[in-house]
């Protein structure tokens, strides 16, 4: 079994941190210089780091985002004569609100559209920045007063370092503290496709935009410092060339690391200037030459280590404890409006109606009828391609009805998106399994319970989730311990074998708390034993009133577990009835095993 | 603005439009097989265009030079793995030596043959196309083949890489002046009530040609459908005997064919610099986006709009020029996103 992420421990984060700290004092200015320039890159490609190495998003207008934030603080504090640090709050809002309203009609395009609206974008800027009048064009803006903190003006390079290291610390901080927290699981989870998330009742889109906003505002930051240091700006470093470099670090570092931002970000700013240096020094002139090095040097880094060069250099730094685990112990019940029907009533939890789905010519679920109870095991089956897997997708809201309706403790929920009909109660697993690859089991048990905290994205980012996250912790403990996993709390997801990754989807489905729990093939890839002491877990959930609805290929489990059968045949209800009346009945067997004649 | 200028603007529009529906073929193509954004596609323009542009004016291209020497080291990295895997035999050498040794020695004679004034337009522009071809396998080995089952933000940024290769090379090897080459399509002749400039009838031409003959070759060959078998699924692919490798050595040996050809046709039109290539790619990139980078007809047609687009924003207000077309490309964008809603890809990597 592989160890769980590693995670570098956090002591090692001190001595970088003290040589920052000290440097300017000791260093000649050339050398603050670069390290402003590496810090100012740092604060943006952490912000993609986010955005790309955690949402897969690739955005090629960051550099114009950095570039809204100098020209808002230049207006702001040239033309209108604002105070530097009431400027740094209009330039990130400015950023943020145009990031927003770009975001949102971007955002709905997949991976490829949003990657060259950006860059459109991304050039517009560019530019615009150079025609508007009162920008000064080309040629730049000067004039930019330096802030200052009480009596001292920040006028130097060496103290606009502080200002500029606290920033990237501030930065650093926030998205390490994002990335673990539920926002953050949340986050990671998107890579395996927005279904996973949104089974859980996680708003995707809205997500997207937050991160996308966030990411932006970042570099709106990276561009209110760079403004002030230099005093002066003009359109060249908000180009998109610039904007491919930043991805550039973000990918070379190790997208989806907040380590590997730093890394990136000082290796491609210093590996330039090495080199431009290099090539005065031998070839006597800057020449161009140095675009050709550095990109072949990139490209032999790629080919070396295609994963970013942070988790090459993690291998030899020591690896922090796993986190101390809380207690087991489950979150409050979850109250839901409209109450659920009273178990005991065995009134109707999930009620199919003539539910039909048309996939061009094929008819994949045709006009089926079936309910399922408060405290029933109800097993759907048939054969392969019978429209299971289909019909489980459109309860969930995976997929749209062509037709008919799905009633949910009596409202109708089809057309209502897989995220709402999550919070409102049903939970799934999936056919193929869908795990957060490279979060720990824990983790992504935690994921199901989404809608049961409520702790947001500024929270989350300045750590004041502490509490609500000992107790999704607690509760995701709980629920491993619940389908005898806990020993695993700690292991990567992705290396349990196949049956026990679809333990794990169970433990996060309970995790929801839900009223209906929906179960894809629970018990392919599992062991004897194991299937028995799944089949008492499911047993011991429906005695508590829970609803279930099971997909199941393995006759023998299904039929000593459910309390009704639904037999499917061609997206059609072949029979329907208690597992003993659908043993002896002859359209089944025909379905099954052939016509007898 | 009267009809006359109108016709005229729009004349220059398509002409100008066509150039970026080859890229935009190009890029569509090589995104479908190869999962590469295909970023340096334009470099492939700018070098054909000035490579032309340098034997016009009686030098010997430096891009020769290139050739010879990226193919020394694209035949010595393609000798290496081989022996590492404990595959090398002398037969396996002949095709890599061929294609790596043989043709570019082939190719700089000629290029030096070229140099002479007395050669026609038409040879050098066929020696030019040449040189830049025969750079698409090299760079395909020793760029993308290393990490060709990388994931494709692994492989654009390696694109990104070989685009400042590509780019800063050109620097040195043009210097940063703008080059035209001459037309060769002679006089503008009137048709009707408009004069029709030729080079027009040329660059439409010849991208219908080859958008008929990209689709004969996918549509109804066995390398092209090869090339499509490998666009969906590359271990499919791979299981069905499509070697991967030799997919992506072809096709971005086909774009580069595009490349280079739009740069011939390009160069009488607008005046080329070392870098002027990537602006190009970008705004072919942008028409094939509005295309959905899936279908090549709305591809064509969208780089057609972007080339119409882009000739009367210049007309009405040259400054805005580029903000215009880069920023009308959003709602189309938004349009098509609500047109056809994208599924959300998975990336499986481990």
């Amino acid at each position: 079994m592989k160890p769980g992420p590693m995670k570098t421990s956090p002591w090692m984060l001190g001595l970088p941190l003290l040589l920052a700290i000290g440097a300017p004092f000791f260093v000649s200015s050339f050398t603050v210089t670069m390290l402003n320039y590496v810090y100012l890159n740092a604060i943006v490609v952490l912000g993609l780091v986010l955005l790309t190495g955690v949402l897969g998003l690739i955005s090629f207008g960051q550099a114009a985002f950095v570039g809204v934030g100098a020209y808002a603080t230049a207006w702001m504090t040239v033309s209108l004569g604002w105070s530097p640090w009431l400027s740094l709050i209009g330039a990130v809002l400015v950023t943020g609100i145009l990031a927003a309203a770009l975001g949102s009609i971007t955002l709905r395009m997949g991976g490829h559209y949003l990657a060259i609206a950006t860059l459109a974008w991304g050039i517009s800027f560019y530019y615009l920045f150079g025609n508007l009048k009162g920008f000064g064009g080309f040629t730049g803006w000067g004039g930019i007063p330096a802030p200052s903190i009480g009596p001292w003006q920040l006028g130097s390079e060496r103290a606009m370092y502080g200002l500029v290291l606290a920033w990237l610390v501030a930065a650093v901080w926030m998205g390490n503290n994002l990335l673990d927290s539920r926002v953050g699981r949340a986050m990671r989870a998107l890579r395996a496709g927005a279904a996973l998330p949104e089974s859980f009742g996680v708003a995707v889109p809205h997500l997207k935009l937050t991160v996308f906003a966030a990411a932006a505002m970042m570099a709106a930051v990276s561009g209110w410092l760079y403004a002030h240091l230099q005093g002066y700006i003009n359109p060249s470093p908000f180009g998109v060339t610039v904007s491919i470099e930043y991805l550039f670090m973000a990918v070379i570092g190790g997208a989806g690391q907040i380590a590997g931002a730093l890394l990136g970000s000082a290796l491609v700013t210093l590996t330039r200037e090495w080199i431009q240096d290099l090539m005065t020094r031998f070839a006597g002139q800057a020449g161009n030459f140095e675009t050709v090095i550095f990109g072949a040097v990139m490209l032999v880094a790629l080919a070396q280590a295609r994963r970013g060069l942070w988790p090459w250099f993690s291998r030899w730094l020591p690896v922090a404890p796993p986190p101390a685990l809380p207690a087991a112990a489950p979150l409050e019940p979850v109250v839901r409006a409209p109450a659920p029907p009273d178990p005991a009533l065995r009134q109707a939890v999930l009620e199919v109606r003539q539910a039909r789905k048309v996939f061009g010519g094929l008819v994949a679920v045709d006009d089926l009828s079936f309910n399922v109870n408060g405290g029933e095991i109800v097993a759907l089956i048939g054969p392969n391609g019978a429209g299971k897997s289909t019909m489980f997708n459109l309860i969930s809201g995976l997929l749209p009805l062509s037709g008919g309706e799905v009633r949910f403790c009596a409202q109708r929920i089809d057309g209502l998106g897989s995220a709402r009909i999550a919070a409102l109660g049903i939970s799934r697993s999936f056919q193929h399994v869908k795990i957060a690859r490279g979060m720990s089991v824990l983790d992504n048990v935690a994921l199901g319970s989404w809608l049961r905290t409520g702790t947001g994205f500024v929270r989350s980012a300045l750590r004041l989730d502490r509490a609500s996250e000992q107790a999704v912790k607690a509760d995701a403990l709980w629920q491993l311990q619940r389908v005898g996993l806990q020993d695993l709390a700690h292991a990567r997801s992705d290396s349990l074998p196949l049956g026990k990754q679809r333990i794990l989807e169970i433990a996060r489905a309970l995790a929801a708390d839900p009223m209906l729990l929906m179960l894809d093939e629970p018990a392919a890839g599992l062991r004897a034993l194991e299937k028995k002491a799944l089949a008492e877990l499911l047993v011991t959930l429906r005695a508590s009133g829970l609803a279930i609805l099971l997909v199941e290929h393995d006759m023998d489990f299904v039929m000593k577990l459910a309390d009704r059968v639904v037999v499917m045949n061609f997206g059609q209800m072949l029979a329907t009835g208690t597992p003993a009346k659908i043993r002896s009945d002859a359209r089944v067997l025909e379905a099954y095993l052939g016509a007898d004649d | 603005m009267d009809l006359q200028t109108a016709a005229f603007l729009l004349q220059d529009g398509f002409t100008i439009g066509a150039v970026y529906t080859l890229l935009a073929v190009a890029l569509v193509m090589v995104f479908n097989v190869t999962r590469i954004i295909y970023v340096p596609q334009g470099e492939f323009v700018s070098y054909a265009a000035l490579t032309l542009a340098t034997l016009d004016a009686g030098r010997k291209p430096a891009t020769a030079l290139l050739l010879l020497a990226a193919g020394v080291l694209a035949f010595t990295m393609e000798m290496l793995s081989l022996w590492r895997d404990e595959r090398w035999q002398a037969r396996r050498c002949l095709v890599p030596a061929a294609l790596y040794l043989l043709l570019p020695c082939v190719l700089a004679l000629l290029a030096g043959y070229c140099a002479l004034p007395s050669v026609p337009l038409m040879a050098k522009a066929a020696v030019s196309v040449g040189i830049v071809v025969a750079l698409a396998p090299m760079v395909y080995r020793i760029a993308f083949k290393p990490i060709a089952d990388a994931s494709p933000l692994t492989l654009l940024v390696a694109a990104i890489s070989v685009h400042f290769v590509l780019v800063g090379l050109s620097l040195q090897m043009f210097g940063p002046e703008g080059m035209r080459t001459p037309a060769f399509a002679g006089e503008a002749f009137k048709l009707g009530l408009f004069t029709v400039a030729p080079q027009l009838l040329w660059v439409a031409g010849i991208a219908l040609v080859l958008i008929a003959a990209l689709y004969l070759f996918f549509g109804f060959t066995l390398y092209g459908k090869a090339l499509r078998a490998s666009a969906v699924s590359r271990r499919g692919a791979h299981l069905v005997g499509i070697s991967t490798d030799f997919a992506g050595t072809l096709t971005l040996t086909l774009a580069a064919a595009i490349g280079a050809v739009s740069g011939v046709l390009v160069g009488p039109i607008t005046t080329m610099k070392f870098d002027s290539g990537f602006l190009l790619g970008l705004k072919g990139f942008v028409g094939a986006i509005l295309g959905g980078l899936a279908a090549y007809p709305l591809a064509a047609a969208g780089a057609l709009f972007v080339g119409v687009l882009e000739i009367f924003a210049s007309y009405w207000a040259s400054a805005y020029k580029e903000v215009i077309v880069f920023t009308l490309i959003v709602p189309i964008l938004v349009w098509r996103s609500v047109v056809q809603p994208q599924a959300d890809e998975e990336e499986d990597e481990q």
